[in-house]
């Protein structure tokens, strides 16, 4: 991290060192150790990594309830969808399209509800969520396919020469798009947006008077969320070679809500664990059968008793050993 | 025209159960700020054993009490337990996590309602079950060309009496006003003497009970149940309690009811299948206008 930044950068811990090197290296070298099947549950480790990090702005940097991501992920994966299949136009291509896309349609619906606050916020992106999805299943514009959905979506080319048609290029791809967004999303979080999102999300009231944009820098979150989001649907949907309204019910959005809590609001190494959580879970307890989701439940509610602020909350800068006995002593004295 | 007042018959039958179902949202809502995202799911539980009841029980409990004995037997211990079920959640998915704020409260809800569901599919299998047909009053009523059924008769009067004597205890007892003190500041009710436990024991047994009733009401009305309706029934019953206003036990009857009664005319005269959309467009047009719901109060958020 750069010295210029003016916002105190917290030193990190030895196991913080160890964990960035060897992070990784472990994730380079895991689909070299493992059959396909192990291969593509990483690659969906790595979508949900993805949109993890995508309502991570919204939810966690700016503390906004969104129950309806799973809308712009639709927008993004039925982007690239048709118009692959309608126009031949290549995936590789649909990737900043397909972000293109979902960020314009939050944009237009966001901007008209940004200012409701908290529960009212939250009801409304449920219903745009369902909103798309409901579109999506009514065969919209007679281009989506009905509950059917869209096939036959091509693989990512480039040039026509390197085609990502296997399931360790697509794990490659995904994580090298999940590592360019989270170096992006680091530098955002230490930049002059990412401290007036923290400040809206403390408190919006004061930040408005401390002079930011409120409702500009809310606005911004949903269209960077949502085109992150869109990204993960183009991905999706190559690898799928298919869409249907399915996978993106409420129930998707609830569990990316789920990722950002079950990891901690704000904390980029929080959403992996969030993500990894949310997709190796019920991988893992496979042998349960029908009762591995009653254990899903039961250890997502033990995981808020024991660490409600997340697995890996967010520390804010100066946040080290020293300072924090100072304030310690200080909280003490006064 | 009597397409017309069908339609608002019908929809007035749907609205109030999500009306019932909204007052669990809103009851708890109102006190914890928590979106109760199990409720659907008390619902669920609650019209399977409905289910069992009719169905082991039917031959004989119709024998002894008659047709409506039987409804009436199913309903009171569907209530009961899942009064039960409601206490139980409270004490183990919520109570522990109260002091670390609202989010983490969230996520305990979702996995609270992931169990219940998966226990439901796990105990009466992952397929529809069908409510025992003999078991209900099925007459057709005809007033002035107008075509209801008995069945809606009966589930739109029960409903208004539940909604009113709901209403009766939080508008006009006393105890219903310790309840809308906690709802307006739960440190300051604490301090006036009002037992924060005591008001959590009543929202989360009322509350699941009302899901419950509603839940065998539903099994009776369309025949069938699956083990995901609830979250169907919650989303829909969870927008009609912020279109009336959160935390408004009003509001939300009011809610549950207009949400039905546009949902069925938007079925009738514009599409079937945009019904929901149509539902949630309106939704979100009253809250672009009226950003805190129809009958919530216009004052700023607390700074």
């Amino acid at each position: 991290m750069d010295d210029s930044n003016p916002s105190p950068v917290r030193r990190l811990h030895l196991y913080e060192t160890i964990l960035l090197f060897a992070v990784p290296v472990l994730f380079v070298v895991y689909p070299f150790a493992v059959n396909d099947y192990y291969i593509d549950i990483g690659f969906y480790f790595g979508i949900y990594a993805l949109l993890g990090l995508s309502l991570n702005i919204v939810l966690g940097e700016v503390g906004l309830f969104d129950l309806g991501h799973a809308g712009f992920y639709a927008i993004g994966a039925y982007t690239t969808a048709i118009l692959n299949t309608k126009l031949g136009v290549p995936v590789i291509i649909l990737i900043p399209v397909s972000a293109l896309a979902a960020a314009l349609f939050a944009y237009i619906v966001c901007s008209p509800i940004i200012h409701l606050r908290g529960d009212y916020l939250c009801v409304v992106t449920i219903g745009m969520g369902e909103i798309v999805r409901l579109a999506l299943i009514n065969n919209f514009l007679g281009l989506t396919g009905g509950p059917n959905g869209v096939y036959n979506i091509d693989f990512p080319s480039f040039g026509g020469s390197f085609v990502i048609d296997s399931s360790i290029e697509y794990y490659f791809l995904i994580w090298i798009i999940v590592g360019v967004s989270i170096v992006g999303l680091i530098r955002l979080q230490h930049s002059r947006i990412g401290r007036a999102w923290n400040c809206i999300r403390e408190d919006e009231v004061a930040a408005g008077t401390t002079g930011i944009d409120v409702r500009y820098y809310k606005l911004l979150a949903f269209v960077l969320g949502a085109a992150l989001a869109g990204v993960a649907g183009n991905i999706y949907a190559s690898k799928l070679m298919a869409v249907s309204p399915e996978s993106f019910t409420f129930w998707e959005s609830c569990m990316m809500f789920c990722i950002i809590l079950i990891g901690g609001m704000g904390s980029i190494p929080g959403v992996l664990i969030g993500a990894a959580f949310i997709s190796l879970f019920p991988e893992i307890f496979r042998p349960f059968a029908m009762y591995r989701m009653l254990v899903f439940g039961v250890v997502m509610i033990l995981m808020m008793m024991f660490r409600p602020g997340g697995a890996w909350p967010r520390r804010r800068g100066g946040a080290d050993l020293p300072s924090l006995f100072s304030r310690m002593r200080k909280s003490h004295d006064g | 025209m009597r397409v017309a007042v069908e339609q608002i018959i019908n929809g007035l039958t749907i609205g109030s159960f999500y009306a019932l179902i909204a007052l669990g949202y809103s009851m708890v809502y109102g006190i914890l700020k928590l979106i109760n995202f199990v409720h659907g799911d008390f619902f669920t539980l609650g019209s399977y054993l409905g289910y069992t009841i009719l169905i082991f029980a039917a031959a004989f409990i119709t024998a002894h009490f008659g047709l409506w004995g039987g409804i009436v037997c199913a309903m009171l211990v569907a209530a009961l337990c899942l009064a039960l079920t409601g206490l139980v959640v409270e004490r183990i998915a919520y109570r522990p996590i109260y002091p670390a704020g609202r989010l983490p409260a969230v996520v305990s809800a979702l996995g609270a309602s992931i169990v219940l569901q998966n226990a439901i599919m796990v105990i009466w299998g992952p397929r529809y079950q069908a409510y025992p047909a003999p078991m209900i009053p099925n007459l057709h009523l005809l007033f002035f060309g107008i075509n209801i059924t008995l069945l809606q008769v009966v589930i739109l009067v029960f409903s208004f009496v539940l909604m009113g004597i709901l209403y009766y205890i939080i508008q006009k007892t006393l105890f219903g006003a310790s309840v809308r003190a906690m709802a307006l500041d739960r440190d300051t009710a604490s301090l006036m003497g009002i037992d924060f436990n005591r008001v959590i024991l009543f929202i989360f047994t009322l509350g699941p009970a009302l899901g419950a009733v509603t839940g065998v009401m539903v099994g009776m009305y369309y025949r069938q149940i699956s083990f995901t309706m609830g979250w169907n029934y919650g989303l829909k019953a969870f927008t009609a309690t912020i279109l009336g206003g959160i935390g408004n036990i009003p509001g939300a009857m009011f809610g549950g009811l207009l949400l039905g009664v546009l949902e069925m005319l938007g079925a009738a005269y514009i599409s079937a299948a945009w019904k929901d959309v149509f539902v949630f467009i309106i939704l979100i047009l009253v809250l672009i206008f009226r950003p805190t719901g129809i009958f919530g109060e216009t004052t700023a958020e607390k700074v």
